[in-house]
């Protein structure tokens, strides 16, 4: 199953946790807001996007598995 | 009876994570309110700053275990171990044993939600995380009113360094929380903000601004201003 | 006896719910819109000229909707049986869903919705009644702007309705703030469910979780009518105008150099020039759909169907049916910066991306209206844009986005002017209706 990353952008408020843990997937915008690659986690990164869903202070991020819009 | 030397030292050791506790919550509550306020510690990557205050509350919850463990087996006190939970159901000074387990009790339900914050949602959540703010005053209560020797120096200014530290943190999160726009009128602020750096860069190049500098594209006659100063180039017909 | 567009500050149009401004209907086909400008349809006249509501088969009802070919009028041109068939199939899963007429028609431009409203409140009130039969729902709302008379107007329908034939389900009325958000689909479920008209984070989406967490349906009030007029007289008449395509007739606003705006029900596919006089050279370029649309360059306009299938390879779309032909004489960077200003003050605030690029973008455009802008600012503009694309929780910043990317190039001769300190338009009066928004922490509810 895919594994991708979304953000509610109303909860986001910029902390930038997530980009710190998921460099690969996750940049700050010149705003501090996250900009997420649109393509599926490889197995070797799920487990620091799980944790980078984890520790976001606001809960803004989901995975989402399969083609789910989310 | 006489206290034996291992009596005194339950006292003192359950005195002694009494007080580390208070130092360590108050270190929670400050690296909590630098994470909310975006801090940055000594130019460490964030998740430095949020896992330090999840561990160091981790690390509280370990003296307070042992600090209450202390107060049920020493036995020149009268504390039952359902007065660790049940507030005022103690033998030994009621009152504030009473508030140390309402300040426990709060503490538990704020460690325990965010152990499963994923599965709670973050609104329900937030609103529990917030009894932290009520649990600390507490704590700081009992650790007052069970201390026997307030007149020791450096308990004292311990105290009176973590209520600071305390209420600095509180004192930022407010003030920040006062200034910060309503969502409503955030957009008309930075367009504001965004009209006002083009004018002074307009101006820091010498340019002659369109005539006259217009307040808004909305007005009506923007950007053209009156007809007498219109821009030369285009038909001009009054 | 006409109506006309009501005059405020810029030429027709005005606020959200300025009362008063309903467009000129203009005697068109006949469907939805009476065929001469008369009087609103009260119930009586209304009934003589359409016949009851068929109620009843709320099945055969989607099967005619989807050989119709009716797709939502609302802006998004979703195919309607699909909206309904899944409404349907929540209430058959146990959870009854909810139906709302979204009258809220924020886009400055269009009055299409508030013509509708004003003059045949029947047809769009049988369509929710019919919707709401076939999707099993039992809570109906109406929901419009906060405007006196419309309301007024709305209520004495609903009133007639109860008193001569009454309406399986109840219909609920809803006011909304005058915001251009007010009628996105996470917002009006949010103010329906009693809180303000802001949008919220689309997942769930409305059509699973919307009003107080019931599956809700949300159609625009122009579908809605289709939707009467379908049910009395069968697919084949409704595809009887438009192209195979996209079947059907819609309502248009089309503004023009020399009146007010027009409000006109065309069929799908007509040739822009029958909609409005563009008389090149008088005409310098046309804004399709609203201010979430996008500008066609005056060379493309003639001839040009009004057909989504004719208008994607343009980058257009009909959008909210609004058809604004810019007089050659006004600056096309000028009235977009006004637009854009527009949009920019309408976010919600709510989401970083937004809240920062949409005001970054609308004074850059600004910079680029004036003269001699600073080299920098076209760069950044598009940098912004991209940047902001898809990363609000609504599409009112990929609307925007769009809007002003097409400025950019439509007007990309009238770019090079600015740069070089020359405007090459004459007349300083704006043509687009765009309201003034007001200061201050604005009302949301």
């Amino acid at each position: 199953m895919d594994l991708r990353v979304r953000v509610n952008p109303i909860t986001c408020a910029g902390h930038g946790v997530c980009a710190e843990l998921l460099p690969e997937y996750i940049r700050m915008d010149e705003w501090g807001y996250p900009v997420i690659s649109q393509g599926a986690i490889p197995e070797d990164l799920r487990r620091r996007a799980r944790q980078a869903v984890a520790e976001c202070p606001t809960l803004a991020l989901r995975a989402v598995e399969g083609d789910d819009r989310g | 009876m006489a206290s034996t030397a291992a009596d005194i030292a339950l006292w003192h050791t359950g005195r002694a994570t009494g007080i580390f506790s208070i130092v360590l919550l108050t270190v929670v509550i400050v690296t909590g309110v630098f994470v909310n306020r975006k801090g940055e510690l000594a130019g460490q990557p964030k998740s430095v700053l949020t896992e330090l205050h999840r561990n160091i509350s981790l690390l509280a919850l370990a003296f307070v275990l042992v600090h209450v463990l202390m107060a049920v087996v020493d036995p020149t006190v009268s504390i039952s171990p359902a007065a660790l939970v049940v507030p005022f159901a103690s033998a030994y000074e009621p009152a504030w044993i009473g508030l140390g387990a309402i300040a426990f009790d709060l503490f538990t339900a704020v460690l325990i939600t965010s152990l499963v914050r994923q599965r709670m949602g973050h609104r329900s959540w937030l609103v529990v995380h917030w009894l932290t703010y009520a649990a600390w005053p507490v704590a700081l209560a009992h650790g007052l009113g069970t201390a026997t020797d307030l007149h020791s120096a450096w308990e004292l200014v311990l105290t009176w360094a973590c209520a600071a530290a305390v209420a600095l943190a509180l004192g930022w999160r407010l003030v920040a929380s006062r200034r910060a726009l309503p969502p409503g009128q955030r957009a008309a602020a930075l367009l504001s903000d965004a009209d006002r750096e083009r004018a002074a860069a307009s101006a820091a190049r010498r340019i002659p601004p369109p005539s006259p500098p217009g307040d808004s594209p909305a007005a009506p006659g923007w950007p053209y201003g009156p007809a007498s100063a219109r821009p030369t180039g285009g038909d001009d017909r009054a | 006896m006409t109506l006309s567009g009501g005059l405020t500050g810029a030429r027709g149009g005005g606020a959200p719910g300025t009362p008063g401004t309903p467009g000129t209907p203009v005697a068109g086909l006949g469907r939805l819109l009476p065929a001469g400008a008369g009087a609103p349809a009260g119930l009586g006249r209304h009934l003589e000229e359409h016949g009851p509501p068929p109620y009843g088969d709320g099945q055969g009802l989607i099967a005619a909707v989807e050989a119709a070919g009716l797709t939502g009028r609302g802006g998004a041109a979703f195919p309607t049986h699909r909206k309904l068939r899944a409404a349907a199939g929540a209430r058959e899963a146990g959870q009854p869903p909810v139906v709302v007429a979204n009258g809220a028609e924020s886009e400055p431009a269009s009055m299409k919705d508030k013509t509708l409203l004003a003059f045949c409140p029947h047809l769009v009130l049988d369509g929710l009644q019919l919707a709401a039969g076939a999707v099993g729902a039992r809570e109906a709302y109406l929901y419009v702007h906060r405007d006196a008379d419309l309301s007024r107007g709305l209520r004495d329908a609903l009133a007639e309705r109860a008193a001569h034939c009454p309406d399986p389900v109840a219909v609920r009325l809803v006011e909304a703030p005058a915001r251009f958000l007010a009628g996105e689909k996470t917002a009006l479920a949010n103010r329906i469910s009693g809180g303000a008209a802001l949008p919220r984070y689309g997942w769930p989406p409305v059509s699973r979780s919307g009003v107080r967490g019931a599956p809700t349906l949300v159609q625009n009030v122009e579908t809605l009518a289709h939707i009467a007029l379908i049910a009395r007289h069968g697919p084949g008449w409704f595809r009887e105008l438009g192209t195979d395509a996209e079947p059907g007739s819609m309502i248009c606003t089309v503004h023009a150099e020399g009146g007010p705006p027009r409000v006109t029900e065309i069929a799908i596919g007509s040739p822009l020039d029958s909609v409005a006089d563009l008389a090149i050279p008088a005409t310098q370029a046309v804004l399709i759909g609203g201010y979430h649309g996008t500008w066609v360059p005056a060379i493309e306009a003639p001839g040009l169907p009004l057909a989504n299938a004719a208008l994607r390879p343009l980058g257009a779309a009909l959008g909210a049916g609004v058809i604004a032909a810019l007089p050659a004489r006004r600056c096309g960077l000028a009235e977009s910066a006004s637009v854009a200003r527009y949009l920019a003050l309408e976010s919600a605030g709510q989401c970083g991306p937004c809240l920062n690029a949409l005001p970054r973008i609308a004074s850059a455009l600004a910079a680029l209206a004036d003269l001699r802008p600073p080299p920098e600012t076209g760069a950044n503009l598009l940098r912004w844009a991209d940047l902001v694309e898809h990363r609000g929780a609504c599409h009112h910043p990929d609307g925007t986005v769009r809007f002003v990317r097409s400025a950019l190039v439509v007007f990309a001769h009238e770019l090079a002017g600015h740069e070089a300190g020359r405007c090459g338009a004459t007349d300083p009066a704006p043509f687009l209706p765009v309201p003034e928004v007001p200061p201050g922490n604005r009302d949301w509810k």
